[in-house]
């Protein structure tokens, strides 16, 4: 055993032409899907194409939920399990709103138009100040107990977020008011490849929310204050930063992008469900890990890689090996690539 | 505070008591377990008129007692957060499930095995063990929590794969018809109907739960006596050495990669075990019995009853069980009566947008067991009985920090 195991780690660090093994092995897998998709571009470019708007589409989505997932656990490395529920929740939340309104559904107005500029502060906020209260309640009191308490909580507080949009609604499925202009009017084909507003909206107001935060984290001073505190937490607390503070204040953005993406997601599928959190919540994880978690950007990137593996899994190879694929895919990054795509190699502490 | 900074270092004298305390709380522990083990079965064969049904309930939750022994070695012992434990537990249950009914014979090898269940009970350890070695031969060196994502990625795989391989495993129709296990002799009395105490030979199981409870609390009194011998092993202290500081320990000597290779292969060798027992006392596997919840559910249970403590995790697993199985399920018609006996019976109803007592409690099911888990966190954030080494180190570490803090304020 020991032998074999001393063999392996010769051969991960052995290096060719200045890269290691590993590297090779991550770069042959990028290499493989690259051919393997640029034949089926090739082949049928228009399904391709088809297949990549709804990819990037969807994976704007889970960039939004992933950017929540890597930030909290950049800061105080917990896995937010109640985060996936969250995202539920704000849906709910903004349907029920919605609800209030007489809107609808067939032609888009200025009361379309005003309400859906109403709901999202509205439920942002709601959802922000939930998520404060998570933390304050559940995360703070635990922050220096066993790594594995804030866990359980975290995964009490999902059950407890699950359960009360249960009450609510029970187990049916919930309808969010379809708002966004769609039909005839609204679609068009560019090349064959079917175009609908729904999709440029999700791209658009993604990209803004995620341009928003990166100005936010690298400009601000509280944005610099939680880059301060991710990489240090006594040291920051010794520069002045209130730590409390600037948790809270993760915990917020995180939870508003997560309800900016809940309510997007409403809009585009319009059909939900008081479960939807864990497997968004799921798959929102991996693609923050994927990208290298506690990295922003690489959140993002991972959010879309996901989204596009998963609408091209679901048409080249059958929506029941999407979970399989989306989580070999990972298993094998995670081999080559320890530290995800875009993580940094830190050193041990 | 300042007194913890002026404190003198402790005597040996002091070490030597606080060992005797350890030995003798878990000895208690385990005094009273194996005394509510045997005596549970009479008492609710006698209360409940002759009922088996609770006893095939303590037979289950024997099962999760099993598997949170075998998750405490990977996470309590050696550090290591697994999220994807169930599939080990998966693995176990199909390879009984396959070599010991007809399923086999639909499938394109068309030809079913009947391998009896104590050798199919080791073939499934080894074949858990293995996997176990497998997933974490490429990945152990990824650091904390990536592993973690490594163990949940392929917990979400295992059960997919065995649902999709539908010509060999029925898929999501499930495995039924497993075989029972087979005894040359078995002692029969009036708690299984017959008139007297008799031997019967051969013996089936044959879903008899009584018969089940015997085999799982063998079962769980062999692995107690197995993870307590391997906590105080070579291999458990270098586990340990490696939870609290890898690069310390590796500096000592110890191969963390085989050291860890061992936590993930000989935990996932108890959920093999589990697995085997699993599919034989339910005689249906399916795929939907081994989903993410499964893990999450063991990994609350030796989280809440005191991670790295055998003892702790033995009753949280119980708790746990209890709570989910027992306490939940039974808190509707119970409120319902209550609310009848103190004269708020017309609650009961069902009326306009009320759904009546009952249904609602119902309801709150899911927000009271998320309730129960953060509140019993919150109370008690080392868990109900958490090892006593533990304790004391962590004590030590924030005893560390308020030093720190106290200076700070001098500053």
């Amino acid at each position: 055993m020991a032998t074999s195991v001393s063999a392996l780690t010769r051969i991960r660090s052995a290096r060719l032409a200045g890269m290691t093994f590993t590297d090779y092995g991550f770069y042959v897998l990028c290499g493989t899907a690259i051919v393997l998709l640029a034949t089926q571009a090739v082949l049928d470019p228009r399904t391709f194409f088809q297949v990549l708007d709804f990819g990037i589409a969807d994976g704007a989505i889970y960039a939004l939920v992933a950017l929540g997932y890597t930030m909290v656990y950049g800061i105080i490395e917990l896995i937010n399990f109640a985060h996936g529920d969250i995202f539920t929740l704000s849906a709910v939340i903004g349907s029920a709103i919605l609800g209030f309104f007489t809107v609808s559904e067939n032609t888009f107005s200025l009361t379309e138009f005003v309400t859906l500029l109403l709901v999202f502060p509205v439920v942002m906020l709601m959802i922000g100040g939930i998520n404060v209260t998570i933390e304050r309640v559940a995360y703070r009191p635990l922050r220096n107990a066993p790594r594995l308490a804030p866990l359980i909580t975290a995964i009490g507080m999902s059950f407890i977020v699950e359960g009360v949009m249960y009450l609510w609604h029970g187990s049916a499925i919930i309808h969010f008011p379809d708002l966004l202009p769609h039909g005839p009017g609204f679609q068009t084909y560019i090349g064959g490849v079917f175009f609908t507003f729904k999709d440029i909206f999700v791209i658009v107001a993604a990209v803004i929310l995620v341009s928003l935060l990166a100005v936010f984290i690298n400009a601000s001073k509280l944005g610099k204050a939680m880059r301060a505190t991710a990489q240090d937490r006594d040291a920051a607390q010794l520069m002045g930063i209130d730590i409390n503070r600037t948790i809270s204040a993760t915990f917020f953005i995180g939870a508003v992008l997560a309800a900016a993406g809940g309510i997007i997601y409403g809009l585009y599928f319009n059909n939900l469900d008081y479960h939807l959190g864990f497997s968004v919540g799921l798959i929102a994880f991996t693609a923050a890990v994927f990208g290298g978690i506690g990295n922003i950007p690489g959140a993002a990137l991972g959010g879309l890689l996901i989204g596009l593996v998963k609408a091209f899994s679901d048409n080249y190879v059958g929506s029941r090996w999407t979970h399989i694929i989306v989580f070999s895919i990972l298993i094998a990054v995670l081999v080559f690539r320890p530290t995800g795509l875009l993580g940094m190699r830190v050193p041990e502490k | 505070m300042s007194n913890r900074v002026a404190a003198p270092p402790r005597s040996l004298f002091a070490r030597l008591r606080l060992r005797e305390r350890i030995r003798d709380r878990d000895t208690a522990i385990y005094g009273l377990l194996l005394l509510v083990a045997l005596v549970f079965p009479a008492i609710s064969l006698y209360t409940s008129d002759g009922s088996t049904y609770l006893i095939a309930v303590a037979g289950h939750a024997g099962t999760y007692v099993l598997l949170a022994i075998g998750l405490n070695v990977v996470v309590g012992f050696a550090g290591l957060l697994d999220l994807g434990y169930a599939a080990f537990f998966a693995i176990g249950a199909y390879t009984y499930a396959l070599f010991a009914s007809q399923q086999l014979l639909a499938s394109p090898i068309h030809h079913a095995y009947h391998f009896p269940f104590w050798l199919m009970m080791f073939v499934g350890l080894i074949i858990a063990a293995s996997a176990g070695a497998i997933l974490g031969f490429p990945t152990l060196r990824l650091r904390g929590d990536y592993l973690a994502i490594v163990t949940l990625g392929f917990g979400e795989i295992v059960p997919q794969v065995f649902q999709n391989f539908d010509q060999w495993t029925g898929g999501i129709n499930a495995i039924g018809g497993i075989d029972q296990p087979t005894l040359p002799a078995w002692v029969t009395g009036p708690w299984a109907g017959a008139d007297s105490i008799s031997i019967v030979a051969p013996f089936s199981f044959s879903f008899d739960p009584i018969a089940y409870y015997v085999l799982i609390f063998i079962l769980v009194s062999v692995a107690i006596v197995l993870v307590n011998n391997l906590q105080r092993s070579r291999l458990g202290r270098a586990w340990m050495a490696i939870r609290e500081d890898e690069v310390a320990a590796a500096a000592m000597g110890i191969n963390t990669v085989t050291t860890k290779l061992l936590a993930f292969g000989i935990g996932a060798s108890f959920s093999g075990f589990a697995g085997a027992y699993y599919g034989a006392s339910f005689g249906l596997v399916s795929p939907d019995d081994f989903l993410f919840i499964v893990s999450i559910t063991v990994l609350v249970m030796i989280v809440l009853g005191g991670m790295g403590s055998i003892p702790g995790v033995i009753v949280g697993a119980i708790t746990v069980y209890f709570i989910l199985n027992w306490f939940l399920p039974l808190l509707p018609p119970a409120v319902q009566s209550l609310a009848s006996s103190i004269g708020l019976g017309s609650l009961n109803a069902r009326s306009g947008d009320w759904p009546g007592l009952g249904n609602e409690t119902q309801n709150v099911t899911l927000l009271l067991f998320g309730l129960i888990l953060v509140s019993m966190m919150l109370v008690r954030p080392q868990g109900l009985f958490p090892s006593r080494v533990r304790e004391q180190e962590l004590k030590h570490a924030t005893g560390q920090e308020d030093e720190a803090a106290i200076e700070q304020a001098h500053a």
